[in-house]
């Protein structure tokens, strides 16, 4: 079998070089010894440890917290690389909010033909109840995580968009703060783009959406609670923007608004920074047995009284059987040639589509369009004959719920190892602001396959993660 | 403020303060038991010490014999007593974790790293050779709990539900070592041991680190009334009860609301019988019986308080 294309490297190129925007870290690197380095990760994890910057793992008791890996080798960006970059974030980002608010109106997208009714409507991420309200200045994706990687001689590709509960945003700030704890003179030798301003554009964001009429808006995080596994985000994210974070227990609608009880009475909230998924959110419409979230909520956002963000059925645009779309999407919207490409995507609804991927099934990544975090998915070139042939028969039984992609070489990065630096697999989820404006903060989370040849980064499957710097020109 | 923010600040500042008390509760209790005098009532005094915690129970369910070292152990690092210096330490950062977006990054980090530190060395540490060394470790973390609060806390409601807190487990846990005090001195008695009151008290004054200031503000020798009446009244001395239950009144000042009224007056009445009276008028009928009223009375704001402002139902 054909392996894939070498991988580009973040570093080097392939006869070698440091890459110029490495320059000055690659010099750095070469003059640290490996037992600073080791010694550097330690304090990290002690401090990352102190910090409580964990996530818990479900079962097991208090005291196994875990901490997500983090890697001392900073992820690089050109200035020009990420300029290209971010104009093509914002631009899909903008063609999403307008699929969404197209899909509960006017639905003029199905009227072009671009997709049928039934990849919408039997599509379990669409929310009827959704379906002619306006929401405040039509933005319902107000928080998008949109995953990048790089393939082939650099390319950037967006695998993913995550439209509803996007998290991560919290490793990247607290990423960079160790960074500058550990290395400050790093700092002062590049010229690296601050983040730390994130949870003020945040704010800024979600009290630009509050109902109109309301002059100084109240905005509350909504966590499912300290078990959850993101809860240390939540916690962090409210401290930042200086606001409550709120479970539904502390929510209560009457006559028709969003009060949280406090130790001075009821006090209206205008904006929910809800960080529980649709199912949760109202257990009157949704979930009955639902106690993470507040009954009569869904009823307060329908009159306008509250904001809700992200809105409700975003789940409609990031959907793996919506994304090989969005790039028409972008042209049907905007108007506009897309600047990002997708990975390209075989849907295997269609014929010829499935008949290719059947043949070329041990060359191939399969998804399953509902699936993610990594669950549910085939690797061809590293899976077996069983798994291959286990595959071939779901793929048969039910097509329509699968999309197939070729196997990328992920760029790699140098990663600190037990071996000492070694290249890594890496990806990059930056996190783009919709308000009144298209935002977004440079750089975003980069996370490394920390296993040789490995191309899973999610923490559930042990990835990490690391800084990630855009360098300014 | 939520509700259940401060719910949570509140029993933060009520573990941390427990956790120490605790400590210093043990520390008094080890210190005597090495008294030649004391040595032969060792166990009685546990048993004493267990009885007016309100864990004689809860030990006899784990332990069939009372033996200091047991009761040290049980006391410090049980994880299935909830009031082990270990599960208060647990408790506490648990409540922090749980409003770590309303406390200072600072606090967090500290109540965090206490418990992780005590945990690591829970089993190995504690052995009846390094009693102190533990309890001096446990009374630097809260010092410097204490400073992280001071400096790095936000004067907000949340600031003050955590003083109340802090300040009522104070006043209990005082009442308490008192009453320990006097459990002790009457099974004396009783044994027809001689009373020697300079070292059962100056150790009680030890473990509130109040023997120099006793020194200083009584020009006096030490005597079991006057310990009682300093502990328990002086106004400038930082652990005496009637600075605990003036903090009390004062935060709960702080935050009243629209039905509070009633338990400020509580606390209030509580704030100017402490500040105004005697040892004669506010303990007629005894020292013990004073005591133990002030317990009842520390219990009922407690559940006041949570009632009018931390969402509890009655």
């Amino acid at each position: 079998m054909e392996r894939p294309a070498l991988p580009c490297d973040e570093m080097y190129t392939a006869d070698g070089h440091v890459r110029p925007h490495y320059a000055v870290y690659a010099d750095w690197l070469t003059r640290q010894a490996d037992d600073t380095l080791r010694r550097k990760r330690a304090e990290a994890d002690s401090l990352f440890h102190r910090v409580g910057i964990t996530f818990a793992v479900y079962g097991e008791q208090d005291g196994n917290e875990r901490l997500i890996p983090f890697d001392i080798v900073p992820r690089i960006l050109s200035a020009e690389e990420w300029r290209r970059l971010a104009d093509g974030l914002r631009q899909r980002v903008r063609a999403l909010n307008a699929f969404i608010g197209d899909i509960y109106h006017g639905q003029e997208i199905l009227a072009a033909g671009l997709l049928t009714p039934e990849q919408v409507f039997c599509n379990p991420q669409y929310r009827p109840e959704m379906q002619g309200m306006d929401v405040p200045g039509g933005i319902y994706a107000h928080i998008a995580g949109i995953d990048v990687v790089r393939a082939g001689a650099g390319e950037f590709y967006v695998l993913e968009d995550n439209l509803r509960v996007p998290s991560g945003v919290s490793y990247m700030l607290e990423d960079r703060k160790m960074m500058m704890r550990l290395f400050p003179e790093l700092f002062s030798l590049n010229r690296v783009a601050p983040v730390e301003h994130y949870p003020d554009r945040l704010l800024e964001n979600l009290a630009s959406v509050a109902p109109a009429g309301v002059a100084d808006p109240t905005v509350v995080v909504l966590t499912p609670g300290a078990h959850n596994s993101a809860y240390f985000e939540h916690a962090f994210l409210a401290q930042q923007m200086g606001v409550e974070l709120v479970e539904g227990q502390d929510l209560i609608v009457r006559d028709g608004f969003v009060y949280m009880r406090t130790t001075q009475g009821p006090r209206r909230v205008d904006v929910i920074y809800r960080r529980i998924d649709d199912d949760f959110v109202d257990p009157l419409v949704f979930r009955p047995d639902s106690v993470l979230g507040v009954p009569g909520l869904m009823a307060a956002y329908r009159a306008g009284r509250v904001t809700v963000a992200n809105a409700l059925g975003t789940g409609i645009a990031d959907d793996k059987s919506i994304y090989p779309y969005v790039p028409e999407m972008i042209r049907f919207y905007l108007g506009e040639a897309p600047l990002l490409e997708n990975v390209p995507t075989r849907i295997l609804r269609r014929k010829d589509d499935l008949a290719y991927a059947l043949a070329h099934l041990d060359e191939l990544v399969v998804k399953e369009v509902h699936g993610s975090g990594g669950y549910g998915m085939l690797v061809g070139p590293a899976a077996s004959e069983a798994e291959l042939e286990d595959f071939r028969l779901r793929i048969l039984a039910a097509p329509e719920k699968y999309i197939a992609q070729p196997t990328l070489a992920l760029s790699t990065c140098p990663t600190f190892v037990e071996q000492g630096v070694a290249p890594r697999h890496i990806d990059l989820r930056p996190f783009v602001l919709s308000g009144r404006e298209v935002t977004i903060v440079p750089g975003g989370l980069t996370r490394v396959a920390l296993r040789a040849g490995s191309l899973v980064v999610n923490s559930s499957q042990g990835g990490g993660t690391k800084d990630t710097w855009v360098l300014e020109s | 403020m939520l509700s259940r923010t401060a719910d949570h600040v509140y029993w933060l500042g009520r573990y941390a303060e427990r956790a120490e008390e605790i400590a210093r509760t043990l520390d008094v209790q080890y210190r005597l038991s090495l008294l030649p005098h004391e040595r032969s009532s060792d166990s009685v005094g546990w048993a004493i010490v267990l009885r007016t915690l309100g864990l004689e129970a809860a030990y006899a369910g784990r332990h069939e014999r009372l033996e200091p070292h047991r009761v040290l152990d049980f006391l410090a690092f049980d994880a299935d007593n909830p009031s082990s210096i270990l599960s208060c330490l647990r408790a506490a950062r648990e409540n922090a974790r749980a409003v770590r977006g309303a406390i200072s990054s600072e606090m967090w980090e500290t109540f965090n790293s206490t418990w992780l530190e005590a945990r690591a060395q829970a089993p190995s540490r504690f052995t009846a050779l390094n009693v102190a060394e533990f309890v001096d470790w446990v009374k630097y973390r809260a010092h410097l709990a204490r400073g992280v609060v001071l400096a790095s806390m936000l004067r907000d409601e949340g600031y003050h539900f955590m003083q109340i807190g802090t300040f009522l487990e104070r006043t209990d846990s005082v009442a308490r070592l008192l009453l320990i005090r006097i459990a002790c001195e009457a099974a004396a008695s009783e044994n027809g041991a001689v009373a020697h009151d300079y070292y059962p008290w100056s150790v009680l004054l030890r473990g509130l680190s109040a023997f120099e200031s006793f020194r200083r503000v009584s020009r006096d020798s030490v005597r079991p009334q006057r310990v009682m009446e300093f502990v328990i009244l002086h106004r400038d001395v930082p652990r005496s009860i009637y600075r605990s239950a003036n903090l009390v009144y004062e935060n709960l000042q702080a935050v009243a609301n629209a039905q509070s009224g009633e338990t400020e007056r509580r606390a209030g009445l509580l704030h100017a019988e402490l500040r105004f009276g005697t040892m004669a008028t506010l303990a007629p009928r005894g020292d013990e019986r004073f005591l133990r009223d002030l317990l009842a009375r520390t219990a009922d704001l407690s559940d006041r308080i949570g009632r009018d402002f931390l969402g509890h139902v009655a």
